[in-house]
């Protein structure tokens, strides 16, 4: 009913104004809806409505956004494609394939972001040479943590390689403490193998086998070398870790049963909810090896009809990117802004390293995409990647046999 | 009439073992009973939680501190989306999709059968095996097509849309609850009605309605559980302002990188499914009045 | 004319269902069969490309393991919950006192979402939590329930949270059943000095045959689609060591954008359910209509 009121307003509206005056309205599907996530997005919102839009919500969560992109495909092909969705890494460039998403060049030229954001994510953003999606944070994934007094009292430094992973661990075990909190779901196996991967392979490595699919990288010792240390890893979690959830790994670093978690920043969110404070609570380090693993939310709008729309996805797009809004956000989130010119002052030292470190990686060439969440590669090379990972860590496959079946699966997946 | 059966064998010197027998019952009985309230258990004291009390790793224990701070959280406060106003807001949604939907199917199921049951013709049987191998159809399946169905009707993303694809979906079990039930009563039953000069809806209305309390219940409880509890239609064909209660909790409960909080989540869960337990409190009332249709009919 | 609608009145009822399921059932399964035909990635694409989808499905090792976990998990699931309902619904028709609190007990399970229960199982089945923490926590130190993080017996988890949650309908349309059963016959069976269990074996139970269609249907149908408890309680895991083809099906369309795959998985879903339903459809509808 107010719905159709509102339609019938907006349409008098673009019969007696021209359509700068356009009403900007937008339908937003995302998966932002645990209490700080929300709050993050009702901010965006605020803005929104501050300019004159309308937001519509339409929040479906689930499974890191699988039911919201199945929503997605559903409302797609009925015709009632939503304005703006949560869209990531090579999943914007396959729906553009598909024909559905809108252009948004003449905003993020307006506002000038190519100029404001690294090179490598602003390409996560762009469809055969023009812009498609706005970025709204950087997540790092290869982050470990680490309870301080646990560190401490069995005298343990953050380790800078895997071998001393390894030996911090032993002693760990040795003390009865569980050296590695993990949950034994198919995206955290394939969390932690990415860190693995990152620090063994190196970035040109990890770019060669993850984002290009090179096959020898994929099929090389060094490869089977980053199984054999997924084995040596499987000995030090807890025998109970099948399906766990990850925030109760993180809980299990926080009340001292664990020493380490290898997670993404929000699990920062988790230690933040609990009271703990960083450097002293608990450590942030990335983990062993060079390069920085991101993992990028951002928004691309749908090809949709009406002036109203079309002007709810501009001011979309410009206040997404925008300073004050990238601010705020990802104070809630737990994660760093996508543009780089952004004042950090109010963010936290693991804030603040992950953006130094973003920076310093950005220049040096090993600011890499997530494959774990989605950033590396299309759904269906990442998914038979994450099958033989998952598959190998909960079995006791060897190392040669999933390398054989890593070359299989990702040939298979085309 | 079944219960005569354990207690008219007389016999008096059984009667030990009678009463032993008896004991032995209900000592089954109430095992099973712990085996279905284990998990509700779980969840109703994981709801009676503070987080700070979950964090520290006591999941399946008794509360040291009852709080109700959760269940007022799931009802009223609990984030969904930019909105933190819990379920209450997509409560409405479900039942006004929930409600038409069952008495629908019911109804066309109760016809159905009442059709293959009794009054067969030449073909019948193929098509209602034709129906019930549709149950079968994965849901999966069906939602890309379905949501272009939706499209070109014109009715994506509103609520009759969901009633229609539940109902679609939903005759094939109807159907077949009521054949199978209505297969049991004489056909003698429609021939003498049909000298007395009764014609189809007559009989039905008459003879059959009056019969099927019992089905109906099954029907119902059945029907109303898949549909209330149903989420991948739900999610798929709903939008903005359309979106059924399983949509809601499972945005408070699913949340990926979000702090999890899982004392709401159980609150949210139990109360989500008040509805359903509600049906099966009151229709088991029911079964018992079918009984007593059941044995004025015997 | 009246008397033409009279006569036609029975197909004229069943027409509309009818051609309902002809297109939103039939329909789509032929566009399935057609996608699976196609490399649809994203969205449905139309260009037949021959077998090749069904060369990868069969090519996957996890689709092996999602179908050995179908008939594993279908089996032992349909049996024990037919049995466990029948036997309920036999216990409960004993003139039980508190019958109606512990039918609704039995029968509560299937109200609740399997979303959340799944994680109350997760936690339940969890050896560090659940069972065997509280068990040990009695005193019995060598007491072992480590199913659910065993890849080899995590399926049997699946059987006992699904079984959990489907008996008690079972229960309930046995228990419907039961109550219909003709009075008559029973009393005159009694009379005539016939054991209790008799009774139940030879002339109860084979008067409730379509009441176990009924409850093959909707177990088998359960079975085949069961997939919000997968998600819960081991998101198919340790591994995919509790993959099912639904979840496959699900993961290929919706997470990995792979629709003809996707495509594909269902196609063989409905192979083996036809292989297994039809034969026993036409013997229970054959029998019990035209014998």
């Amino acid at each position: 009913m107010k719905m159709t009121a509102f339609a019938a307003v907006s349409s008098i509206a673009l019969f007696s104004a021209s359509s700068v005056l356009a009403n900007p309205e937008a339908e937003v599907l995302h998966w932002w809806t645990s209490g700080g996530e929300a709050k993050s997005v009702a901010v965006l919102q605020q803005e929104f409505a501050d300019n004159g839009g309308t937001w519509t919500d339409m929040p479906v969560a689930g499974g890191g956004g699988d039911a919201a992109m199945t929503a997605l495909r559903a409302r797609v092909l009925a015709g009632n494609a939503p304005t703006a969705v949560q869209l990531k890494g090579p999943a914007i460039q396959e729906w553009y394939e598909e024909g559905v998403l809108a252009d948004i060049s003449s905003v993020a030229e307006a506002e000038g972001w190519a100029d404001v954001l690294p090179a490598s994510i602003a390409d996560h953003m762009k469809c055969d040479g023009t812009w498609c999606a706005a970025p709204v944070n950087v997540h790092r994934v290869d982050w470990i943590w680490a309870n301080t007094d646990v560190l401490e009292a069995n005298d343990i430094e953050m380790p800078t390689s895997w071998d001393e992973f390894n030996a911090a661990a032993e002693k760990l075990m040795a003390a009865g403490v569980i050296p590695l909190a993990h949950g034994g779901q198919a995206w955290q196996d394939a969390t932690v193998f990415e860190a693995v991967a990152l620090g063994i392979l190196g970035a040109d490595g990890f770019r060669k086998a993850f984002v290009e699919l090179d096959e020898a990288t994929l099929t090389s010792d060094e490869m089977i070398a980053v199984f054999d240390q997924m084995r040596t890893m499987r000995g030090f979690v807890d025998p109970n870790f099948s399906g766990r959830d990850w925030n109760l790994a993180t809980a299990m670093v926080m009340n001292g049963e664990a020493a380490f978690q290898i997670m993404g920043d929000w699990a920062k969110g988790e230690f933040m909810a609990a009271g703990k404070v960083p450097g002293e609570d608990f450590l942030c380090a990335s983990t062993p090896g060079d390069g920085f693993l991101y993992n990028v939310d951002s928004f691309a709008m749908f090809d949709v009809d009406g002036e109203d729309k079309k002007a709810g996805q501009d001011l979309l797009a410009k206040l997404i990117v925008g300073e004050s809004f990238q601010e705020v956000f990802n104070l809630n989130k737990g994660s760093i802004p996508a543009r780089t010119d952004v004042s950090l002052d109010a963010f936290d030292s693991c804030a603040l390293l992950s953006s130094a470190d973003m920076q310093a990686s950005s220049d040096n060439g090993s600011l890499l995409p997530s494959y774990a969440h989605g950033m590396a590669l299309r759904g269906a090379q990442s998914g038979a990647i994450t099958d033989v990972v998952t598959a190998h860590f909960n079995s006791d496959m060897s190392s040669a046999e999933a390398v054989a079946q890593l070359a299989q699966a990702v040939a298979n997946s085309y | 009439m079944m219960a005569d059966l354990s207690l008219n064998q007389s016999a008096s010197e059984a009667n030990f073992g009678k009463i032993a027998l008896r004991w032995l019952l209900y000592a089954l009985l109430g095992l099973f009973a712990l085996y279905y309230l284990l998990p509700l258990f779980v969840m109703v004291t994981t709801s009676l939680k503070s987080l700070e009390e979950i964090r520290t790793g006591s999941l399946v224990t008794l509360p040291r501190e009852v709080t109700f701070d959760a269940w007022k959280t799931a009802w009223s406060g609990a984030c969904t989306g930019i909105q933190c106003e819990g379920l209450r807001p997509y409560f409405w949604n479900s039942v006004l999709l929930a409600v038409p939907a069952v008495f629908l199917s019911t109804l066309i199921g109760a016809l159905n059968g009442y059709v293959v049951a009794q009054w067969k013709f030449k073909g019948a049987n193929l098509i209602f095996s034709l129906m019930l191998f549709g149950c079968f159809i994965p849901f999966q399946v069906v939602l890309l097509p379905m949501a272009r169905m939706l499209g070109l009707m014109g009715i994506a993303g509103t609520i009759p849309g969901l009633i229609f694809v539940h109902v679609i979906y939903g005759i094939g079990f109807t159907t077949l609850f009521f054949r199978n039930y209505y297969v049991t009563i004489p056909s003698e039953l429609v021939k003498a009605a049909k000298v007395d000069g009764a014609n189809f809806f007559r009989i039905f209305w008459s003879i059959f309605l009056p019969l099927s309390l019992p089905i109906i219940v099954v029907t119902v409880i059945w029907q109303f559980t898949q549909i209330w509890n149903d989420f991948l239609f739900g999610v798929s064909f709903s939008q903005a302002g359309t979106q059924p209660i399983t949509v809601a909790l499972n945005n408070i409960v699913n949340s990926t990188t979000g702090v999890k909080e899982y004392n709401v989540d159980m609150a949210a869960a139990i109360i989500a499914a008040l509805p359903t337990l509600f049906v099966y409190v009151v229709a088991g009332k029911y079964f018992i009045r079918g009984l007593t249709a059941g044995s004025v009919k015997g | 004319m009246s008397e033409w609608l009279e006569n036609h009145l029975p197909k004229i009822v069943l027409a509309p269902s009818f051609i309902g399921v002809l297109v939103f059932v039939y329909g789509f399964i032929a566009w399935t069969a057609w996608v699976s035909l196609t490399r649809s990635k994203l969205l449905p694409r139309y260009e037949i490309k021959g077998f090749v989808q069904y060369e990868k499905l069969f090519d996957s090792p996890r689709w092996d393991t999602a179908m050995n976990n179908l008939f594993i998990f279908g089996t032992l699931f349909i049996v024990i919950a037919m049995v466990l309902g029948l036997l309920l619904a036999i216990m409960l028709d004993q003139k039980i006192r508190t019958e109606g609190v512990i039918r609704t007990i039995y029968l509560y399970p299937m109200a609740l979402s399997m979303i959340v229960t799944g994680t109350a199982w997760k936690w339940i089945l969890n050896p560090g939590l659940g069972i065997e923490a509280t068990v040990r926590g009695w005193g019995y130190e060598n007491f072992s329930f480590d199913w659910v993080v065993n890849p080899d017996y995590a399926i049997y988890t699946i059987v006992l949270a699904a079984v959990w949650q489907s008996s008690g309908f079972v229960m309930a349309l046995f228990l419907a059943g039961l109550r219909s059963v003709d009075g008559e016959i029973i009393k005159a069976a009694q009379v005539d000095g016939i054991p209790t269990w008799r009774i139940y074996s030879a002339i109860i139970i084979p008067s409730m045959a379509p009441i176990f269609l009924s409850a093959f249907i909707v177990l088998a149908h359960l079975a085949i689609k069961i997939f919000d408890l997968v998600i819960a309680l081991t998101g198919g895991g340790p591994g995919y060591a509790t993959d099912l083809p639904a979840t496959y099906m699900y993961a290929m369309a919706f997470s990995r954008g792979d629709i003809g795959q996707a495509a594909s998985s269902a196609m063989i879903m409905m192979l083996v359910v036809f292989t297994i339903v039809v034969p026993y459809l036409y013997s229970e509808l054959r029998s019990k209509n035209d014998g």
